[in-house]
């Protein structure tokens, strides 16, 4: 539907590598419309910025909006491959699109990049050399969310959407959290009325509630939640309580507790300069999607500067040593392409006027994924 | 037991809201013969014209009567600009038009008011829970919609039945040559039925963005329910469509519950969690299917 040509092409200096003075086409398909669009925005503009920033190769991005369709996203994938020849592809936020895209661009050997989506038969037996995951694996939020969960509660009640990320998402938790499950419930993708379930959690007698719900479908439920008295703790990975849709749920979310791998009190220079220049460019605090498309665009810079983007196995190489200035501070690639990463606890807080979130604990250090071991490659 | 009432109560308010929707499409389409898709987008208007006002006063109140305002304005302004021109065309045409209304109205409010959701609040007034019979403690402001969704069945009953514009608007439904012949003004009348479906599915969107997010693309999962409705109710019957959303708002809700508790009898709980997610989205299209089977024309047909 809408296409933005980004060229960001500045004088090369005589210093840099010869590798860099090639155009680079890069096809970024992300969500930039309907009710999944915030995350994309964020995606598009953390990687914009960060392409402006290093300002040192002629790289065009080619942009297109995927709608939240697999269908359209894979037309726009075909698109991208066979007529604008894109050298790289990038930008998915929902696993079901992922699933639909990837594996066919894989095999035509093209490389691709994911800034969000981790499905999980990707990181296992479906694996390719040309499919790097810049984000995580699928489970691994939840994973640290069910082995926090240990410390203080006995039988949670579980929900997420009826989708590949959602089963993820409640197989992990469950992977390592011990306690007994008070429900497990899979809600419609893009629901927004949740009476039904929290009525379900009132009657569970369940101590605590996990939740998956990113974008617009956690804030209502947060919203709906506070509103029912049902009172009992939440908790979710970072995707539920992100800086996109902590604005819209107000003062509901404060003091919960949520996983991830980024926060914006990071401590490091990369993050700093980060967050304090994606809210000089475009006047809002970056989520946890913008710090992983951040990451994206750098590392692919990284890369450039050392190989050839038309010799694939000296690419490949290149991305695979993960050699670039990270917001989450170290980051490396398992064999499976997925990272090996820390992931935190973070607290829901108000800073002024602003709710966001603070680092309060770290639960995994290096923590890859479990589906690694049936990587063969 | 107390989970039993409070998911009816539940369905109950889902298909209240429903109807707000489902009474202004059934209106227009029973009046003016027109498929209006960008009945979702006026939902959205109210909302967003709710949050904004809130925003900028502080006041819940005067962010509803703003989304009233907001709605039928747009809702009167698509018609003299745009739905007037579409009447004498079919189904199709009007379609594609409306259509179009829905990419404008998405991009229109995505460029004035960003991707990402705004924040809307129930008013203090209605914060907070009260106890069901049954034990369970249930949200104030869900009963409050239920509350409004009777006042406008009632309303609406009202106008229909026993006022001038009622009457107009039967005889428009019936015959529009012959009441045109009569001397009274058709086009002011559809303007005037387009505004007040519209003022509805704003007040909707805008007592919903309280509990939900308000975002671009709101309207479109709740449009396609208002249709199921408008057809389960029979096209064209404000009963139809009161007793239709009743009726997809407790299946709905209560297939949620009960199809995933019947499953787990017989598989794992996980699966069952799974495979009733999905058959619990289907239910109500099942019957949708059972009640045209039986009452091809819906529940309440209009002109027989």
């Amino acid at each position: 539907m809408k296409r933005f040509l980004a060229a960001a092409i500045v004088a090369l200096s005589a210093g840099t590598a010869v590798a860099a003075a090639e155009p680079v086409k890069i096809g970024m398909i992300t969500t930039l419309s309907g009710g999944g669009a915030g995350l994309g925005v964020d995606v598009r503009d953390a990687f914009m910025l960060a392409i402006k920033k290093a300002g040192s190769s002629d790289i065009e991005v080619v942009i297109e909006d995927d709608a939240q369709k697999p269908e359209l996203a894979v037309q726009i994938a075909d698109k991208m491959v066979q007529s604008d020849k894109v050298h790289l592809l990038t930008g998915i936020i929902w696993s079901n699109l992922a699933m639909a895209v990837v594996p066919t661009v894989t095999a035509q050997d093209i490389i691709y990049l994911s800034p969000n989506a981790g499905p999980s038969p990707l990181a296992g037996a479906g694996c390719s050399p040309n499919y790097f995951n810049v984000a995580y694996q699928n489970d691994n939020f939840h994973e640290a969310m069910g082995q926090y969960a240990n410390q203080d509660y006995k039988k949670t009640f579980i929900l997420a959407p009826n989708y590949p990320a959602g089963k993820d998402a409640l197989t992990g938790f469950k992977r390592y959290y011990k306690g007994e499950l008070a429900g497990e419930v899979y809600t419609q993708l893009g629901q927004t009325d949740y009476a039904a379930e929290i009525a379900q959690i009132r009657a569970s007698g369940a101590d605590s509630v996990f939740f998956f719900l990113p974008g617009g479908m956690g804030v209502a439920f947060t919203k709906q939640y506070a509103q029912s008295g049902v009172g009992i703790p939440l908790m979710g990975p970072g995707f539920s309580f992100s800086q996109d849709v902590l604005g819209a749920i107000g003062d509901a979310s404060l003091g919960v507790r949520n996983s991830a791998s980024w926060s914006k009190d990071l401590d490091n220079e990369a993050n700093k300069e980060f967050v304090a220049a994606f809210e000089q460019e475009y006047n809002r605090l970056p989520s946890i999607y913008a710090a992983q498309a951040y990451d994206t665009a750098n590392l692919i810079l990284s890369a450039l500067a050392k190989a050839s983007v038309k010799d694939k196995d000296a690419f490949r190489a290149a991305l695979k040593e993960a050699n670039f200035p990270t917001v989450r501070g170290k980051f490396r690639f398992n064999n499976n392409n997925h990272p090996i990463q820390d992931i935190y606890v973070r607290e829901v807080v108000k800073e002024g006027d602003t709710i966001t979130n603070k680092i309060v604990g770290t639960v995994f250090t290096d923590h890859g994924d479990a589906y690694a071991q049936d990587c063969k490659m | 037991m107390s989970l039993i009432v409070e998911q009816l109560v539940n369905g109950l308010q889902f298909g209240f809201m429903l109807f707000l929707m489902a009474a202004g499409l059934t209106l227009i389409f029973g009046v003016m013969g027109l498929i209006n898709l960008a009945h979702g987008s006026l939902y959205m208007i109210g909302a967003f014209a709710c949050a904004a006002t809130a925003a900028a006063t502080g006041s819940f109140w005067l962010g509803l009567a703003a989304s009233l305002a907001a709605a039928a304005i747009a809702g009167a302004l698509v018609e003299i600009l745009v739905i007037r021109r579409l009447y004498e065309r079919d189904h199709l045409d009007q379609v594609l038009a409306t259509f179009a209304l829905i990419l404008i109205f998405s991009e229109g409010t995505r460029w004035l008011f960003g991707s990402f959701p705004l924040y809307l609040n129930v008013p203090p007034l209605l914060e907070g829970a009260v106890t069901l019979p049954g034990g369970a403690p249930y949200q104030l402001y869900r009963l409050w919609i239920i509350g409004v969704g009777i006042a406008v069945a009632i309303g609406l009953y009202l106008l229909i039945s026993k006022s001038r514009l009622g009457m107009q608007i039967r005889a428009g439904e019936a015959d529009r040559e012959m009441i045109a012949a009569l001397g009274v003004d058709i086009r002011s009348l559809y303007t005037a039925v387009f505004a007040l479906g519209a003022a509805l599915a704003g007040l909707a969107g805008a007592m919903v963005g309280a509990l939900q997010s308000v975002q671009v693309g709101m309207g479109e999962p709740v449009l396609i329910l208002a249709f199921v409705v408008i057809v389960i109710g029979g096209i064209g019957s404000i009963r139809g469509a009161l007793a239709g959303a009743l009726l997809i708002g407790v299946v709905d809700t209560m297939g949620r519950l009960l199809l995933p508790l019947a499953l787990s009898s017989f598989v794992a709980p996980s699966t069952a969690a799974s495979t009733g997610a999905a058959l619990a989205s289907m239910s109500i299209y099942i019957l949708m299917a059972l009640i045209l089977a039986v009452r091809p024309k819906g529940l309440f047909p209009v002109g027989t």
